[in-house]
């Protein structure tokens, strides 16, 4: 608990206007302050920003390079541009690296950035097949002949009956492996593996889920920017053409289990729970469930049809 | 650890001199404690005893939580004053971070408590026996009310052995499975005259009902609230529609009571809401609107500008000290009343694995990948002891009941202790072996321990017990 | 941490090798013998345990080293010694090249096939040892043997080279200078260590060495004769100035840091010293991989003694008691050799608890990199040693304020340190003399490639590229020059009309090079630079680690790019196939976390504009 006495204030310039904001506050939420629309995909509120992406940069004065909003705190005297050319340049070619390389069909906001910054993935190539991933050795490669661009295209994952992992899909955002790791789980049943572009989100040696740390709480699923981590409910319903978003309805409840008092979001198609997320700015979880929370509501849901009893 | 506490100087004086009674018969009380004595009587090393003992007298502030191992004992209650006293003599209650916090293992079993689901309370936690409490709920209500307090859950069984309680009325339990000594509850059920069952499922108990009132999931398929374990009363919201004739418990209670000749109209959720809010001054400020807009609010909340309380007893660090002083009850250690001896030289205790849930009505539903059965979960010192090897069945006796369940090992366990949980009772009825010696203060049974013995099965003609439902695909043989 | 292990115990040889480093198991919970008094009661773990991360490299070399592979049980046995997530653990395996996830044979023969020895046939070398051994990675025929190839294994002055590695009780380590393919296949079937070649200093006798005076002239593995030649009398003289009088030193001398980033000593070390959260520690940085660059391994394999004096003043005047001192994982000889000198040093009381009975204290611990490129970037190298896989912090906070261990860091590149000695001895401003005034000093220059006399040469700061190239004895057999390398993979190539260029920091800014870490690696017209540069892309690409997409990405699609510039198979017309090239570049640049990808696309860049290398665009 902060009192208010203590907090200092910084001055600094953002895009021409003088801004106060609290020391501390970063400048992505400096930005986000004035209005000023700023992309992010490895940012998440409630989850440590690593600042990977790259998306969010913006152009401080003094500065060699660009600098990533979402983790450089603010400073008295920073002068910030956050929309001149060279950091519409860099988000454009950040889009565009990762469309090139990954499927974003499913990831709700790119499609927006790709537009406000005119990206063109397919400038870099047509996309190359896919193939398996997950024992690729650092080191050598061999020599692309530069005719397509080399994607992480793979075969889904599909070892448990909660939730699939479709790798085609990652944008290595990390976010993932904090939600496991300290930031909310720590169960700590993936990480990184691998180098460069065969870096990868994996358990150890890549067992399936059911072998390795694993306890399904979904938290991975809950800030996952792109669809890659997805319920078995939802992923089952899309393979059938079924899943509808716009016959479906979010409502929010208390999950029926212990004592702690999670709000769960119910996502409800034709009266059948879908997926179930959990609003990030919640006190009680912060966002975070356990298995029970995310995926323990089939019991409402294994109902014989009176009308064929 | 109070008196190590004590005698290392690590009491909060000032604290105890100000907002506490009865230290000196307490320090008298625990003087025998020695850390040796609870090393020998524990088996926990004094040298930790001592370590979590200083560790949690020098915090700042220093927060106990505990599960049913403390209030699954004859003795709870006791148990609990133990540890309230830890907290009188540290100092570490009434303030932030601090405390004491029984975390519930249910979504309401505070809201149940709070709301008058206890045979001595009204709701609003409020003294059935307190005339003027009382008095206040029949001027609301128009009707008199029993001014003498109920019998709790055991009570109900004692009551139901000695004839006098003849029908039940129950909603949302299954004590068929759920109670200990699981035969004997059984028998005293079956014993009833009449039994009315409202329920979300058809459980063992509701087999044994004369009617069953299907009632619809109080999380998602009506309106309401909770109250979680840090009493945030929280919104719940129907997002399903409930299947076949299940309706609200709201719609069929007003329903029953139109039948017994009592018009309640239909009160929606919030409307019996506003009825607590009338009648519980800690519940007052609580309107729909604040709840929805403030993401549930703790009580006490007196009124519609009370942001909630984060803790209680603040009131122990005012000066003086607002209302009376908080009193160091000192207890006895005692141990479980099933003993250990040749024939039963195991303690069995009872718990909950992660991914499942009590008796397994709700959390049975989902395929969850870390579900593998009832087993009996041995330290690897006792499997040899007994030499048993892992996924071997054993026979598991106490001296009420027997069951079989392959065996587990468990290195976090030490020898002599064994480790069942409650989930998967139609496979491995473990409350046959548990012990209904209860805690005369809060009615609880001793779960938590358990004698029994351990027999290998030598498998006959493949007449093992029945393979378990759900064990993980991995584990199956190839 | 409730960790999540395996069931199956680790294989008695593995279990020994981790022990050999952790010491032995203390219950049954880190994968002991189980107590059964205790450990029912009792499990340590927590924090304590988890400051012990840092050995897990160690531990997991010493299971490369023995078994030539790191199977699953002993990963396993490994996190419950150090309480580590299996998750995480392979995920830092899995990060270095040398070490391995799948069973290999014990002796495996890294080949270099990057920039200096691939103009000296590396690629025939490798295709050669296609055909007799197979493919790079797949075992021969009997399972003994295997090879790899190799980014830059630092040995540019011999090249072609390979490096031997071969795992077992008594593991050893080999490299080979001018091989051929047969060279290779002799030694990797030879059951003990070669004699090492001689080094060869082709300044030899040169009286105005500074750095290299003692190179080729002190007996590296012997204290006494480091004495003999001057050893310890900088920092018997340091602890006399005390710690603020040296730092003032280092600041007068205008010490500019000579790993790449050439930033300036005294203001790094005012920085730690004045930091107010203890402890302060020392690193220095010998994970010397940028291709073409091979000074600190002559420094540290013929004068060890030098960098631990230098580390132990530096240590004194930042007030630090630990140095911990990373070298590539490639460098087995200078490893060996430092190793030797710390334990003289600390028999010797020249570190330790009383260092030369000065009651200042000082320890320095050797730690031995694994194959990652990018663990010379001063913060990844901090997150190896941590234990954590080698991907760069992102900055602020810088490593003087927050560094390894979460702690003010001073670090360092060994040609830096060893500066340091002349500095203390001479005077500051007697250094700052030397060179010229924005480069002061005597310069390392790695000289490799297509000249006479490859090698490591010592100039003052000013000399011109023409001047080095002379003393190095021109073009080989008296070709015509086609290129010059300057600064590495990450500097830019310079055309002979630049060759007048001062060889200082101001003077290569001025042609919009860099000196880097000192390479001078030369082409001559019989070298086809589109393979050079392709190399080069393939390059960052192989280290890349993979953290941020500028370089993740943009790593990938610099190579194909390039690939399609080179050949003329180009996706869109060469105006817009060029845009694009100055928008990866850019993005790479501007964006990215660390100072790898800032410089990925510079030696590439200058390839393009400077040199006649793209071939007509035929858009396919």
């Amino acid at each position: 608990m902060t009192e208010a006495s203590a907090v200092r204030f910084i001055e600094l310039t953002i895009d021409g206007q003088s801004v106060r904001v609290p020391e501390g506050t970063t400048l992505l939420e400096a930005c986000r302050g004035q209005g000023i629309a700023t992309p992010t995909l490895c940012y998440l509120e409630n989850l440590t920003p690593v600042n990977v992406c790259r998306v969010c940069v913006v152009e401080l004065e003094g500065s060699r390079t660009l600098v990533p909003a979402c983790s450089r705190r603010a400073e008295t005297g920073m002068v910030v541009h956050t929309d001149s050319d060279r950091v519409r340049l860099s988000r454009r070619m950040v889009l565009e690296f990762l469309a090139s390389s990954v499927d974003l069909s499913l990831a709700p906001a790119v499609g927006e950035y790709l537009r406000r910054y005119n990206a063109h993935p397919e400038r870099l190539g047509p996309p190359a097949a896919g193939s398996e991933r997950d024992f690729r050795p650092v080191g050598h490669h061999h020599q692309p002949d530069g005719t397509t661009a080399e994607t992480v295209a793979q075969p889904v994952k599909v070892d448990n009956e909660l939730y699939i992992r479709d790798y085609s899909r990652c944008i290595l955002c990390y976010k993932c492996v904090e939600a496991c790791g300290v930031d909310a789980q720590n169960t700590f049943a993936i990480a990184v593996a691998g180098r460069g572009f065969d870096a990868r989100i994996s358990t150890e040696f890549a067992v399936p889920l059911p072998e390795s740390a694993c306890v399904y709480c979904g938290n991975c699923i809950g800030v996952c920017p792109t669809g890659a981590l997805m319920f078995s409910s939802e992923y089952e319903l899309r393979q059938t053409g079924a899943w509808d978003e716009a016959k479906q309805a979010q409502t929010d409840t208390i999950c029926p289990y212990c004592g702690v008092g999670c709000t769960l979001t119910l996502h409800v198609q034709d009266n059948q729970i879908v997926k179930v997320t959990s609003p990030l700015d919640h006190d009680v979880g912060h966002g975070h469930l356990c298995v029970k929370g995310r995926f323990g509501w089939q019991f409402v849901q294994n109902r014989t049809d009176p009308a064929k009893e | 650890m109070g008196r190590e506490i004590i005698a290392a100087g690590l009491v909060n004086d000032t604290f105890i001199a100000q907002a506490t009674d009865g230290f000196e018969e307490y320090r008298l009380a625990v003087e025998p404690y020695t850390l040796d004595y609870a090393e020998r009587e524990t088996g926990v090393p004094a040298a930790l005893i001592r370590e979590v003992a200083h560790a949690y007298a020098d915090a700042d502030r220093a927060m106990i939580c505990w599960t049913l191992g403390i209030t699954e004992h004859h003795n709870a209650v006791d148990n609990v004053l133990a540890l309230i006293n830890l907290s009188l003599l540290t100092g570490h209650v009434g303030r932030y971070g601090s405390g004491l916090n029984p975390l519930r293992g249910q979504n309401n079993v505070q809201g149940g408590g709070d709301m008058g689901a206890l045979p001595d309370r009204l709701p609003g936690f409020q003294q059935v026996e307190d005339d003027a409490l009382r008095a206040k709920f029949e001027e609301v209500w128009g009707k008199k009310i029993p001014p003498k307090r109920g019998w709790h859950l055991s009570g109900m069984f004692e009551a139901m052995e000695r004839g006098e309680l003849t029908t039940l009325y129950i909603i949302g339990e299954n004590p068929a499975q759920s109670e200990a000594d699981a035969a004997h509850a059984l028998h005293l059920l079956k014993g009833l005259e009449h039994l009315v069952v409202q329920d979300i499922f058809l459980t063992a108990t509701a087999e044994m009902a004369d009617v069953v009132l299907p009632a619809a999931a109080g999380w998602c398929e009506a309106e309401g609230t909770v109250t979680n374990s840090e009493r945030r009363v929280q919104r719940v919201r129907k997002a399903l529609n409930p299947p076949g004739q299940a309706r609200d418990d709201t719609t069929i209670i007003c329903d029953l009571a139109r039948q017994l000749g009592y018009d309640w109209g239909h009160p929606t959720a919030e409307d019996v809401w506003n009825e607590v809010r009338r009648l519980s001054a800690n519940h007052a400020g609580m309107s729909y609107r604040r709840l929805e807009e403030l993401g549930g609010i703790q009580w006490p909340c007196y009124d519609e500008h009370h942001a909630g309380s984060p803790f209680l007893h603040g009131r122990l660090w005012e000066e003086p000290v607002r209302g009376p002083r908080a009193p160091f009850l000192a207890v006895e250690h005692d141990p479980p009343v099933d003993r250990l001896d040749g024939v039963y030289p195991i303690r069995l205790t009872t718990g909950r694995r992660l991914d499942s849930y009590n008796t397994g009505v709700q959390s049975g539903g989902y395929r969850s990948p870390l579900r593998r059965g009832e087993t009996l979960d041995l330290s690897p010192e006792d499997g040899g002891r007994y030499s048993i090897n892992e996924g071997e069945h054993v026979r598991i006796s106490s001296r009420r009941g027997s069951i079989v369940a392959p065996v587990r090992y468990d290195s976090s366990l030490r020898p002599g202790l064994a480790f069942m949980t409650l989930h998967f009772p139609d496979e491995v009825d473990t409350n046959q072996l548990t012990i209904d010696a209860t805690d005369p203060k809060s009615g609880t049974a001793e779960f938590k321990a358990t004698a029994i013995r351990i027999e290998k099965i030598e498998p006959i003609g493949g007449h093992l017990a029945a393979p378990l439902k759900d064990v993980r695909p991995a584990e199956q043989p190839d | 941490m409730d960790l999540r292990l395996r069931a199956t115990p680790p294989h008695a040889t593995e279990r020994a090798a981790v022990d050999a480093v952790l010491g032995p198991p203390e219950s049954g919970w880190v994968g002991g013998v189980r107590r059964s008094e205790s450990d029912g009661h009792v499990a340590r773990g927590g924090h304590d345990m988890r400051t012990r991360r840092h050995l897990l490299l160690p531990a997991l070399h010493a299971v490369q080293d023995r078994l030539g592979w790191i199977s699953p049980e002993a990963l396993n046995y490994i996190c419950q010694r150090l309480d580590i997530p299996p998750a995480e653990a392979y995920g830092v395996v899995s990060f270095y090249a040398l070490l391995s996830l799948s069973p290999q044979p014990p002796v495996v023969a890294h080949v270099c096939d990057d920039l200096a020895c691939l103009t000296k046939g590396a690629g025939a070398i490798c295709a050669e040892l296609e055909r007799t051994i197979g493919p790079a990675g797949t075992p021969s025929a009997d399972s003994r043997v295997t090879w790899h190839r190799s980014p830059c294994l630092g040995l540019c002055e011999q090249a072609p080279a390979a490096l031997i590695l071969a795992a077992g009780d008594s593991p050893h380590t080999q490299t080979l200078s001018s091989i051929r393919a047969a060279d290779v296949v002799t030694a990797l079937r030879s059951d003990h260590a070669a004699e090492t070649i001689p080094m060869i200093l082709p300044q030899a006798g040169d009286t105005g060495l500074r750095l290299l005076r003692r190179v080729g002239v002190v007996d590296p593995t012997s204290l006494d004769s480091y004495r003999a030649h001057g050893g310890y009398t900088a920092l018997r003289r340091a602890l006399e100035l005390g710690p603020s009088r040296v730092i003032r030193e280092v600041t007068d001398s205008k010490l500019l840091g000579r790993g790449g980033a050439a930033f300036p000593m005294g203001r790094k070390w005012e920085a730690v010293a004045q930091a107010a959260i203890h402890p302060h520690y020392l690193i220095c940085n010998a994970d010397e991989s940028e291709p073409g660059t091979f000074k600190d391994r002559i420094l540290m394999e013929e004068d060890p003694f030098a960098l631990l004096e230098a580390m132990t003043i530096a240590g004194f005047a930042t007030d630090c008691q630990q140095g911990y001192l990373y070298i590539r994982g490639e460098y087995p000889h200078a490893r060996e050799r430092l190793a030797g000198a710390i334990a003289q040093a600390h028999a010797r009381g020249f570190l330790g608890e009383n260092v030369m009975g000065h009651g200042f204290r000082f320890d320095i611990e050797l730690r031995r990199g694994a194959g990652a490129y990018i663990c010379g970037e001063e913060t990844a190298l901090m997150n190896s040693i941590e234990g954590y896989r080698g991907e760069p912090r992102n900055k602020p906070p810088f490593p003087v304020q927050v560094g390894l261990f979460g702690k003010p860091t001073v670090i360092n590149n060994v040609e830096t340190l060893v500066n340091v000695l002349d500095i203390v001895l001479h005077g500051g401003l007697a250094f700052a003399a030397i060179g010229t005034p924005g480069s002061t000093g005597p310069k390392l220059f790695c000289v490799s490639g297509c000249v006479t006399r490859p090698g490591l040469y010592e100039v003052p700061f000013g000399v011109t590229l023409r001047e080095l190239l002379a003393l190095a004895g021109g073009v080989r057999d008296g070709g015509s020059l086609q290129a010059v390398l300057l600064g590495g993979a990450a500097g830019s190539f310079v055309t002979p009309d630049q060759l007048d260029t001062p060889l200082t920091f101001e003077g290569t800014r001025t042609i919009g090079a860099s000196l880097g870490s000192g390479v001078v690696m030369v082409f001559d017209d019989t070298v086809d630079l589109k393979a050079i540069v392709l190399r080069i892309a393939a390059f960052f690409r192989d280290e890349s680690c993979g953290q941020c997409v500028p370089c993740r990405v943009g790593t990938v699609r610099q190579q194909e790019q390039l690939q399609r510039l080179l050949t003329g198979h180009t996706l869109s017309t060469l105006p817009e196939e060029l845009t694009l090239r100055a928008d990866i570049g850019q993005v790479m640049r501007d964006a990215s976390i660390c100072g790898l990808v800032q410089t990925a696309a510079s030696a590439i860049e200058s390839a393009l504009a400077k040199l006649q290398l793209l071939t007509p665009s035929r858009v396919s």
